[in-house]
């Protein structure tokens, strides 16, 4: 990224328009993702423990279905418009979980569908995520590499 | 005699007229004040169409015949069709082009679309080369939300400085022939750019590029801004529209009650929840050819000064680190 330098003018107008930015409500804000997200923990750990007891497994096996479950949850109120309202509220309480992972894939491939199959959903369905999954493929790799190394 | 008065401002010595105007409002800003002063309010925000793209498009054909039907014109009687909006290579202009048949410039001015029409057309009809021009412009929060930042149902928690687009379009028929407020000069305003970088901040973007241009066409005109009735910038917002006036007014030049937004004026700030306020190239249309139009014909006002404001950056530039550039244009319309 270019990093032009701003003149002496430019510099001015930023100090005043940054003191003029209205801060958004922190305390709220980290209060509600607290609550929510706990709430969103609360029935990732609710369906672990029901799928460990209805398929009989232990519950480190439990969490895969346990995920697939919340995101085809975050999926289902993308699709139906409710998501982004909760999460007006909810913030960070349900972006950060998969939850917000979901959202972000099919709130993508909603949008680009008038744009075919192929060209529209499947190339575009990772345009806000694929960030995120190369980040997690990298990370993996290199924690995967010095677990190997020194374990 | 030459027109030109002062550095960037024209007065017109045969002010053209806006003889009408058709406005059609998105269904959101139908729950806002100014209801009452469109023509139409959808009830679907995509308007029967496939696709937003195709409703927007949709939204600006209906605003130009609404606006030719007032004044009982048919578009073989319009000389030049003068258009633009925010989508990329203004398709929603150059489409809605091809159904009305009328020859065509398209524009690009961002959200100062409507303002720098008018005064384009007011040129052209001033200078003799057309007799009757149609100036239009549209944008639909879903097409420009899409474009500029993320899609619609994604759930991103909004600043408090951001700005909802307007839905709606906004349609005006200038010529000799009809009764109707005169446009009297326009000043076109220069690039701008203070160094903002960041897109969910247009208001404090655009603000020095209002400036600019009210500070130009007062030095220009020499007028007293108390002469207006009112004066309105685009789409500032709450954030842009205080930094403006504040800038303004370290500039000398105090503007008082009579100084207003668009932008603040065509949303309940307290009951929509558009956090700074709307933006986009309907909210001048929608105000000036809705709400302002109508009280220029009940003779509420007499004089207003437009200050379109847009913010001329792309996804790419700013992608690419690159400043806001942002223009003003001011339309001075008379009784």
């Amino acid at each position: 990224m270019a990093k032009a330098k701003l003149t002496p003018k430019q510099q001015k107008y930023q100090t005043k328009a940054k003191k003029a930015e209205p801060k958004p409500p922190y305390l709220r804000n980290a209060f509600s993702a607290f609550v929510s997200g706990g709430l969103v923990c609360l029935l990732g750990q609710a369906l672990i423990d029901l799928y460990s007891q209805v398929l009989k497994v232990p519950p480190k096996e439990a969490a895969n279905p346990a995920t697939a479950t919340m995101i085809l949850l975050g999926a289902l109120l993308t699709g139906f418009g409710v998501f982004d309202n909760l999460a007006k509220y909810a913030g960070a309480g349900l972006a950060v979980p998969v939850t917000g992972f979901a959202n972000s894939v099919v709130s993508s491939a909603l949008e680009f569908r008038e744009e075919g199959l192929v060209y529209g959903v499947c190339a575009k369905m990772f345009t806000l995520a694929g960030a995120v999954i190369t980040f997690g493929v990298m990370t993996a790799f290199v924690f995967g590499l010095i677990h190997a190394l020194f374990h | 005699m030459s027109k030109k008065t002062g550095k960037q401002t024209y007065q017109f010595g045969n002010p053209p007229k806006i003889i009408s105007t058709g406005t059609v409002a998105g269904p959101f800003e139908g729950l806002g004040p100014l209801h009452e002063d469109f023509d139409e309010v959808l009830t679907d925000p995509r308007n029967n169409e496939a696709t937003f793209e195709k409703a927007e498009r949709s939204m600006l054909t209906k605003a130009c015949q609404l606006a030719l039907d007032h004044a009982s014109y048919s578009t073989s009687e319009v000389d030049l069709f003068l258009a633009g909006d925010l989508l990329n290579q203004i398709i929603s202009a150059n489409f809605t082009a091809i159904t009305l048949g009328i020859p065509f410039l398209g524009l690009y001015g961002a959200c100062s679309t409507a303002a720098l029409s008018l005064g384009l057309g007011a040129m052209l009809l001033d200078g003799g080369f057309a007799g009757t021009v149609l100036a239009a412009t549209v944008s639909h929060n879903s097409t420009a939300e899409r474009q500029y930042r993320y899609p619609t149902e994604y759930g991103g928690q909004r600043r408090p400085y951001q700005q909802w687009t307007v839905t709606g379009a906004g349609a005006a028929l200038l010529g000799y022939h009809g009764e109707g407020p005169k446009i009297t000069a326009v000043t076109f305003g220069k690039v701008v750019d203070l160094g903002s970088k960041d897109p969910l901040n247009m208001g404090a973007a655009m603000a020095p590029a209002a400036v600019d241009t009210i500070l130009q066409h007062f030095a220009d005109t020499g007028w007293d801004p108390k002469t207006f009735d009112l004066i309105v910038t685009g789409d500032l917002g709450k954030v842009g529209f205080d930094l403006c006036r504040q800038e303004l007014s370290e500039n000398g030049l105090d503007l008082g009650a009579n100084f207003h937004d668009c932008g603040l004026l065509i949303y309940d700030l307290n009951k929509q929840d558009v956090h700074a306020g709307g933006s986009g190239c309907a909210a001048s249309a929608l105000v000036v050819y809705g709400h302002l139009y109508k009280k220029f014909q009940r003779q509420e006002i007499n004089r207003l000064l437009l200050v379109g404001t847009g913010a001329l950056h792309s996804t790419t530039s700013f992608q690419q680190g690159e400043n806001i550039p942002c223009i003003a244009h001011a339309v001075r319309i008379e009784a």
